[in-house]
C-alpha cells in the first residue's frame, strides 16, 4: 500500500486507515484500504465497475448506516475525529454528498431545493440569511442567472446538468469540508459534463474533493491525485500525472491501457 | 371468423359495463322519482322528518345523511393514527422484509372478516366497554359504530397509502440523509410529501367505503330516526335505514328509501371521482 | 450561525424523537393487528361448542324448538344446513356468470388500453366497484325481485355478480397487462388465431393472478348479508331452486342474532364463515406465489 508523500506541509484532511466494507459476511467489497487526503485537492477514485470504488466513498459519510447487513470496519478520520464513531448526522454534514442520478427533491421549489439541508436538520434561518445562503450556493455551482428568476418553480423542471449542479449547491449550503461525488457525471451529456468539470476545479479553492469516476481522461482531466482500486482493494493511489504516465503496479497499467474495465 | 366472433365477444361483454352502469341508473332514478315529485329533491334532501306511520306519512333524509357523516368522518379520524402507522412500517421503515408482510397480512385479513362478524363483535364485546365507560346506557349509537367502521377500514387505507410510499424513490431518500437527516425528518420532509396525493386519495376512498357500511352499523347504530346530536347520541345512516327498512315498504317509504341508496350512490360515485383526480396529480409530479 | 453547543444538543433531541417516533409507528402498527385477533378469540371461543356435524346435516331449528331444548337444559337442535346450501347456490351462479364476463371484459380492457372506449370502461367498473353492498341490493332488487314477483336465490346471484365483476375484471385486466408482449407477438407469429393465443397462451401464463382474483372475490361476497336481505330473503328449508327465496350463512347469522332463542347459533356459524373466507385467502396467496408470472 502506497500513500502520497504531503503536499506543502499540509496535514491530511481525511484519513482511511484499513478500512473494510462487506455486505456478506466474509465478502469484503472494500479490503483494507488505506489513504491520506489532503485539503483542497482532488483525488479521483477509478477502477472498473464492481471494485468497491462508490461502496468506499459512501463509507465515508456512512451512507452503509442505511442498509443493516452492510459492515464497516478500521478508521476513517475527517479533520482528526473518528467518523465511525461520530454521530452519523453530523458526519453526512461534514461530507456531502452528490450522487450518480440527480436528485432534486421534486416536492420543494428551487430555493427549498438548495436550503434543504438546513429544513432537514431543523434549522431555522431568518430570510436574509437565507437569500444570501441561496444565492452563493448557486453562484458557486454557476446556476445562479440561469435560475434567479424561477426560484419558486421545482428543480424537477430543470435540465438533468442543471439539476445536477442544483444538487451540488445544496451540499454545499450546509459548507462541508469534503464534497463526495459518486459519479456525479455519468448521467449528463458531455456539455454539461464539461461545466461540471470546471466547476469542481473552481471548487477545490474552497472544498476537498473525492470523486468516484470510471471515466479515465475525467479523472486525468481534473484530478490531482487519483486511487485505482480492483477487487475491493486499493492498488495504486499516486498523483494523478505520476499515475497516468509512470504506472507503478501491472494491474494500474492494464486498466490505464484498457486491457480490462 | 372464429377470431371475428370471439373480438365481437370482448367488445360486447366491455359493452355490459356500460349497460349496467345505465340500468342501474335507470332502476334508482325511475324509482326514486315518487318520492322527489312528492317533496322536491331539496325537499326531500334538507327534511329531518322520517315518520312511516300511514296517517302522518312524512320523508325526509337529512337525519341519514347526517348520520352517515357522523360516523363516517369520525371513524375517518380514529383510523388515521393507526392505518398511517401501519403504512409507515409496511412501506419505510420495514419495506421488503419478512415482518412487514406478516403485517400487511394481518391487517389486510381485517378486510376479509364480513361486515356482519363486526356487527356481532361490536355488539358483544366492545359495546359493554362502551358503556362501561359511561358514553350512553345502551351502547349503541354514533361512537361505538364509529369504532368499529375505523376498525373495518383500517386495511383499505393502509395497504393503498403503503403502496404509494414505497414508491418513493430511493435515491431522493438517499440525498436527504445524505445532508444529516434522520428517519423521521426523510419521511417528514420527503417520504410523506411525495406521497401526499397517494395518500389522501387512500383515506377518500376509505372514507367511501364507510359511508356504505351497512350491516355492522346497522347492528351498532342504535337506529332511531333523529339527528344525531353528538357522538353519544343513536341515530341512522342512510344504509341503516335502507337495511332495517326495506323489508317491509312500499308505496313513498320504498320510494323514499330507493331515493336514499341513489344518493349514497352518487356520494360514492363523487368520492371516487375525487380519488381518481388526486391520483392523477401525483402521476403529475 | 449555531454555536457548537447548541448543535450537539439538537442532535441528540433528534435522534430521540426519531427512535420515539420509530417505536411508536410499531406500537400503533401492532395496535391496528389487535382487532383481528380478539375478533378471531370471540368467534372462536364462543363458536366451537356448537361447531359439530349437526352444523352441516341439519337446517336451523325453529325459535320454538331452540327455546324448548333451552329450557330443558339441551343443546339447541339443528344446524345451519340451508344456510349452507343457499350459499353454495347463490354464490355458485354468481361465479358461473361472472367467470367468463369477468373475464371478457378484463382481457378486452388489457388489450385495448388506452382507447376511449376502454379508458370509460374501466372507469365504470371502479365506479361499480365502489358502490355500497346496500345499494347492489336494491338494485337487484328492481331488476329481479320485482319483475318475478317474489325474492329468489337468483336475485341474490345477481347482486353478488355485480360485487364480484369489478374485481374480476380489475385483476384479470392487471394481470394481462404484466404478460410480456412477446408472449402474444410470438403466438401471432406461428400463425395461431387470436383466440387461440388468448386461451393457450395469455389466459393460461396469467393463470395465477387471475385465479387469485376469483378467489378473493369469491372470499369478498360469501359473507356480504345486506344485499342478500334484499334479493334471497332468507328460508328455512334447503332449497334447491334458483327462483325461490333462498337462506344463505350470512342471513342465518343476521336471523340469529334477532331471535334470542337461538343466540348460541351465532357463533358457529360466524366460525364457518370465517373459516371459509380465511382458507379461500389463503389459498389464493399460495396460486399467486406458486403461480407467479
Amino acid at each position: 500500500m502506497e500513500n502520497i508523500k504531503e503536499t506543502n506541509g499540509a496535514q491530511p484532511i481525511l484519513q482511511l486507515k484499513n478500512v473494510s466494507i462487506s455486505y456478506t459476511p466474509g465478502k469484503k467489497a472494500v479490503d483494507n484500504v488505506s489513504a491520506d487526503i489532503y485539503p483542497n485537492t482532488i483525488t479521483a477514485i477509478m477502477g472498473p465497475s464492481g471494485c468497491g470504488k462508490s461502496t468506499l466513498l459512501r463509507g465515508i459519510n456512512r451512507m452503509h448506516d442505511l442498509y443493516p447487513n452492510v459492515k464497516t470496519t478500521g478508521e476513517i478520520y475527517l479533520k482528526g475525529r473518528n467518523v465511525l464513531t461520530m454521530n452519523a448526522m453530523e458526519v453526512r454534514r461534514m461530507a456531502g454528498m452528490v450522487f450518480q442520478q440527480p436528485n432534486p427533491f421534486p416536492t420543494m421549489s428551487i430555493y427549498d431545493n438548495v436550503l434543504a439541508g438546513y429544513s432537514l436538520n431543523g434549522i431555522r434561518l431568518g430570510k436574509k440569511e437565507k437569500d444570501e445562503i441561496v444565492r452563493e450556493s448557486l453562484q458557486s455551482v454557476a446556476l445562479w442567472d440561469e435560475v434567479k428568476d424561477v426560484m419558486n418553480k421545482r428543480g424537477s423542471f430543470l435540465s438533468g446538468g442543471q439539476q445536477q449542479r442544483l444538487c451540488i449547491a445544496r451540499t454545499l449550503a450546509l459548507k462541508p469540508e469534503v464534497l463526495l461525488m459518486d459519479e456525479p457525471t455519468s448521467a449528463l451529456d458531455p456539455i454539461s459534463t464539461n461545466k461540471i468539470e470546471e466547476l469542481l476545479l473552481g471548487l477545490k479553492r474552497q472544498f476537498t474533493i473525492i470523486i468516484v469516476t470510471h471515466n479515465m481522461s475525467q479523472a486525468a482531466r481534473i484530478s490531482d491525485n487519483s486511487m485505482f482500486m480492483f477487487l475491493g482493494e486499493l492498488i495504486e493511489y499516486n498523483n494523478t500525472t505520476q499515475m497516468f504516465t509512470k504506472p507503478q503496479h501491472k494491474k494500474t497499467e492494464e486498466y490505464l491501457t484498457g486491457v480490462f474495465g | 371468423m372464429k377470431d371475428k366472433l370471439f373480438k365481437i365477444l370482448l367488445f360486447a361483454s366491455a359493452v355490459i359495463i356500460l349497460l349496467l352502469t345505465a340500468g342501474i341508473v335507470y332502476a334508482l332514478v325511475g324509482k326514486s322519482l315518487d318520492v322527489f315529485q312528492e317533496y322536491g329533491v331539496w325537499g326531500f334532501l334538507s327534511n329531518a322528518e322520517w315518520d312511516p306511520r300511514s296517517a302522518t306519512e312524512e320523508y325526509g333524509a337529512f337525519s341519514f345523511v347526517i348520520g352517515t357523516l357522523y360516523t363516517s368522518f369520525f371513524a375517518l379520524l380514529l383510523c388515521v393514527p393507526f392505518s398511517l402507522p401501519v403504512a409507515l412500517f409496511n412501506g419505510e421503515y420495514f419495506k421488503g422484509k419478512k415482518i412487514s408482510s406478516f403485517v400487511s397480512s394481518v391487517v389486510d385479513l381485517l378486510a376479509g372478516i364480513p361486515s356482519i362478524v363486526y356487527g356481532l363483535w361490536g355488539f358483544y364485546t366492545l359495546r359493554p366497554l362502551v358503556i362501561e365507560l359511561g358514553v350512553n346506557a345502551q351502547g349503541f349509537g354514533i361512537f361505538l359504530s364509529s369504532i368499529v367502521l375505523a376498525v373495518m377500514i383500517i386495511p383499505y387505507a393502509s395497504s393503498l397509502s403503503t403502496e404509494f410510499l414505497s414508491m418513493v424513490p430511493n435515491n431522493l431518500k438517499e440525498g436527504a440523509y445524505s445532508l444529516g437527516a434522520t428517519q423521521i425528518e426523510v419521511i417528514q420532509h420527503i417520504s410523506l410529501p411525495m406521497a401526499s396525493s397517494g395518500i389522501v386519495a387512500s383515506y377518500i376512498l376509505a372514507l367511501g367505503r364507510a359511508l356504505g357500511e351497512t350491516m355492522a352499523v346497522t347492528m351498532l347504530i342504535g337506529n332511531t330516526n333523529n339527528i344525531p346530536s353528538g357522538l353519544r347520541d343513536t341515530g341512522n345512516t342512510m344504509a341503516s335505514i335502507i337495511a332495517n327498512q326495506f323489508g317491509e315498504a312500499d308505496g313513498l317509504k320504498l320510494s323514499a328509501l330507493i331515493a336514499i341508496g341513489l344518493l349514497l350512490f352518487v356520494i360514492t360515485a363523487i368520492i371516487n371521482f375525487i380519488a381518481k383526480l388526486v391520483m392523477k396529480k401525483l402521476a403529475a409530479v | 450561525m449555531m454555536d457548537r453547543q447548541s448543535t450537539e444538543t439538537s442532535y441528540k433531541y433528534r435522534t430521540g424523537k426519531n427512535k420515539l417516533m420509530f417505536v411508536l409507528v410499531c406500537l400503533f402498527s401492532f395496535l391496528s393487528m389487535i382487532p383481528l385477533f380478539l375478533i378471531l378469540w370471540d368467534v372462536v371461543s364462543k363458536g366451537y361448542k356448537n361447531f359439530n356435524l349437526r352444523l352441516f346435516t341439519e337446517v336451523a331449528p325453529s325459535s320454538m324448538d331452540a327455546m324448548l331444548a333451552k329450557v330443558n337444559g339441551d343443546a339447541i337442535p339443528g344446524g345451519i344446513l340451508n344456510g349452507i346450501t343457499g350459499t353454495i347456490l347463490i354464490v355458485g351462479i354468481a361465479i358461473i356468470i361472472t367467470i367468463p364476463l369477468g373475464l371478457f371484459i378484463g382481457i378486452y380492457l388489457s388489450e385495448h388500453a388506452g382507447s376511449r372506449f376502454a379508458k370509460v370502461v374501466s372507469y365504470l367498473t371502479d365506479l361499480l366497484q365502489g358502490i355500497p353492498s346496500i345499494v347492489i341490493g336494491i338494485i337487484a332488487y328492481s331488476w329481479v325481485v320485482k319483475p318475478l314477483g317474489g325474492y329468489s336465490a337468483l336475485a341474490g346471484s345477481v347482486a353478488l355478480t355485480m360485487m364480484m365483476i369489478p374485481m374480476v375484471v380489475r385483476s384479470t385486466e392487471e394481470t394481462l397487462k404484466m404478460l410480456p408482449l412477446s408472449y402474444k407477438e410470438a403466438g401471432l407469429a406461428l400463425g395461431s388465431s387470436y383466440t387461440n393465443v388468448v386461451f393457450k397462451i395469455l389466459l393460461p401464463s396469467g393463470f395465477g393472478g387471475i385465479f387469485t382474483g376469483i378467489l378473493l372475490a369469491i372470499s369478498r361476497v360469501m359473507g356480504e348479508t345486506a344485499p342478500l336481505m334484499l334479493t334471497a330473503l332468507g328460508a328455512t328449508v334447503v332449497n334447491w331452486n334458483v327462483l325461490e327465496p333462498t337462506s344463505a350463512i350470512p342471513l342465518l347469522i343476521w336471523d340469529f342474532y334477532n331471535d334470542p332463542n337461538l343466540i348460541d347459533l351465532i357463533w358457529s356459524s360466524s366460525l364457518l364463515l370465517l373459516i371459509v373466507i380465511f382458507l379461500l385467502n389463503w389459498i389464493a396467496k399460495i396460486v399467486a406465489r406458486k403461480w407467479k408470472i
